[in-house]
């Protein structure tokens, strides 16, 4: 086993490894060619984050951050074409080396999933019965009767009330919010380790949002289950999770504590977006920043936010900084020990 | 307030309806007995959730959707419901929250503002080219997105192409539906800080759809809170932000995420 083998004669720092649930090391994720003669496009250029078991991770990240294709990577559903480089271990055992039947039963059993569209993850023919016991009974876990006993019971636990009528029902009679809790229902049936839930809230209303968030953070505390909730929503994420990473252009910029990061962001873009947030309890006017967000493809040799950075110099343009420790967290930037503890402050006034 | 009652108002609302007749013969109330008023340059906050109501009354005053009940006066006229003249469609435009879905793919971002300007105005072909370039520069983009298609455009610049289109027709209300949801973060503030800088420029009155109780803070004076149809709370944006008197509307407020805050869990769920 691959566990066994590295447990012998590794250095110190890497055998905490052994305790985590789910380590993710410099992990890159490269696709095909779009065209003949092109060169492959990189999705994801450097990857480092770790969850311990009963752990919630928030990754936060604008659109062509790589947040999804993470994910994606975790559960090895990346695109056909594919490749990978990089360490991905669960529970000390590597991902990447998994066989077909290895990889079977940890996405059936070990790793859960929440989708952002619950209605395009769910079969419109079939009943949400059929749909909660299908991966369960499928994999020789549960029986028929079981499985459905568990998905009733826990429907009413996530506040579906009368779960008999509702397993009979499809997917068309519910509403998005009661559809979502259906989605944490089926994340849960197995009894994974580790959920991921892929902006399970953004297509949601925000008191049904609130409200999914509690019975998801609820069900995940009470199961000592691990969490990587991906979203594009700072505040949401620091107010729900442990720790944050914060991705742009298929790098992590920043990780480290929700309350340390949210409060005193050091790197740069993470400055960025809290000053880019509209205020809610007062009127100012948010500081934008100038362009769009980058795709991991874009980023030019340098730090991947350089171009779009008031701090940049000649060396990020050219050089790209790796994550290094600063203050308990971790921060991708050459500059991070030049700036003050309020770098939002610091950002707003570079702008 | 009293001072400015002697005004006529810009847009007056008055218990505006709307029905739709469901298959099977059932009636979905969707819009029930609206009734505001909007003074020119004003901009007013329409907030609420999905099926609260907000877009269909934002239709119907676009023009788009018929009501079944009330009236609607814009500039002293009482408006019809649809088939409006072509003057009274140029004096209220509109901005969605896709704008890939309201741009022609086929066509250049120059030549469709073009369009429009040929179409409401008498200008002369060299121009309509310049205010095309005016028009461009006043959302923030250059010479270089003139002959570009809506697909090689980013969405933060496609939404920038859409406020142009809508203020190339000189509108005296624009009304913006959920216009920067769909945008990422740093991307919103700066379409946001565009349409704060075009009110300090121009005398537009904004009609602000939304969901998000931050963005409405930042562009709204005053807002209106819709639930079920109905409007449950209205009045200026910072009171009813800071001090919500419905229990509704303060439930909207409590579901804002922000730093020490717990999502809640109600304790039935509904249907």
């Amino acid at each position: 086993m691959t566990a066994n083998d590295r447990s012998t004669g590794m250095p110190a720092e890497q055998a905490s490894r052994q305790d985590l649930l789910l380590a993710i090391e410099r992990l890159q994720v490269t696709l095909p060619p779009r065209r003949r003669g092109e060169a492959r496009r990189t999705v994801i250029h450097d990857v480092s984050m770790q969850i311990a078991p009963g752990e919630s991770l928030g990754v936060v990240g604008e659109s062509g951050s790589g947040k999804s294709m993470t994910t994606r990577a975790v559960m090895r559903l990346l695109p056909q074409g594919a490749s990978m480089t990089g360490r991905l271990d669960f529970d000390g055992q590597d991902v990447m080396g998994m066989s077909r039947r290895e990889l079977s039963a940890y996405r059936g059993s070990q790793v859960g999933m929440i989708y952002q569209d619950p209605r395009a993850h769910t079969n419109p023919l079939r009943t949400l019965g059929d749909f909660l016991i299908e991966g369960v009974t499928l994999s020789g876990q549960m029986r028929r009767t079981e499985a459905e006993e568990l998905a009733c019971d826990l429907l009413r636990q996530v506040g579906v009330g009368d779960a008999g009528h509702r397993i009979r029902q499809y997917p068309h009679q519910l509403s998005g919010g009661l559809l979502q809790r259906v989605m944490i229902v089926m994340a849960l049936m197995p009894s994974p380790r580790l959920v991921l839930a892929d902006e399970p809230t953004t297509a949601l209303d925000v008191t049904i949002q609130s409200e999914v968030m509690a019975i998801l953070g609820e069900q995940i505390r009470e199961r000592q289950c691990g969490l990587m909730f991906i979203t594009h929503d700072l505040d949401l994420a620091a107010a729900v999770t442990d720790s944050l990473a914060v991705m742009y252009a298929g790098v992590v910029v920043e990780t480290g504590p929700s309350d340390n990061l949210y409060s005193s962001p050091r790197h740069p873009y993470t400055a960025g977006l809290l000053a880019s947030r509209p205020h809610s309890e007062r009127v100012e006017r948010p500081t934008a920043i100038p362009g769009r967000p980058l795709s991991a493809f874009e980023a030019g040799p340098g730090c991947v936010f350089a171009s779009r950075c008031p701090f940049a110099t000649q060396q990020c343009h050219e050089q790209r900084p790796a994550l290094r420790e600063v203050d308990g967290r971790n921060v991708a930037c050459h500059r991070v020990e030049e700036f003050g503890a309020d770098l939002t402050y610091q950002f707003k006034e570079a702008q | 307030m009293t001072t400015e009652a002697e005004s006529p108002h810009l847009l007056s609302v008055r218990d505006l309806g709307k029905t739709f007749r469901l298959p099977g013969g059932r009636d979905l109330v969707a819009v029930d007995a609206v009734s505001f008023d909007l003074n020119a340059g004003e901009s007013l906050g329409i907030v609420g959730e999905s099926g609260s109501g907000k877009t269909t009354t934002a239709r119907i005053i676009a023009g788009l959707e018929s009501a079944t009940a009330g009236s609607i006066d814009f500039g002293g006229r009482t408006l019809g419901g649809s088939g409006r003249s072509r003057s009274s469609a140029r004096e209220i435009q509109m901005v969605f929250q896709d704008p890939f879905g309201s741009l022609d793919p086929r066509q250049r971002i120059a030549a469709g503002i073009e369009e429009l300007l040929g179409l409401h105005f008498r200008f002369s072909k060299s121009a309509r080219r310049a205010r095309v370039t005016e028009l461009l520069e006043e959302v923030g983009l250059g010479a270089q997105h003139a002959d570009e298609l809506p697909r090689n455009l980013s969405g933060g610049q496609r939404q920038r192409v859409a406020i142009a289109r809508a203020l190339a027709l000189e509108p005296e209300l624009l009304i913006l539906d959920e216009a920067v949801s769909a945008l990422d973060v740093s991307v919103q503030a700066q379409i946001l800080n565009l349409l704060i800088d075009i009110r300090e420029r121009t005398e537009i009155a904004y009609l602000f759809v939304s969901h998000d109780l931050a963005v409405v803070r930042q562009v709204c004076e005053r807002s209106i809170v819709m639930n079920h149809g109905r409007i449950v709370e209205a009045g200026a944006t910072a009171d009813i932000l800071d001090r919500p008197t419905n229990a509704y509307t303060r439930q909207l407020v409590d579901a804002i995420p922000r730093p020490g805050w717990r999502p809640k869990r109600r304790l039935n769920a509904a249907g």
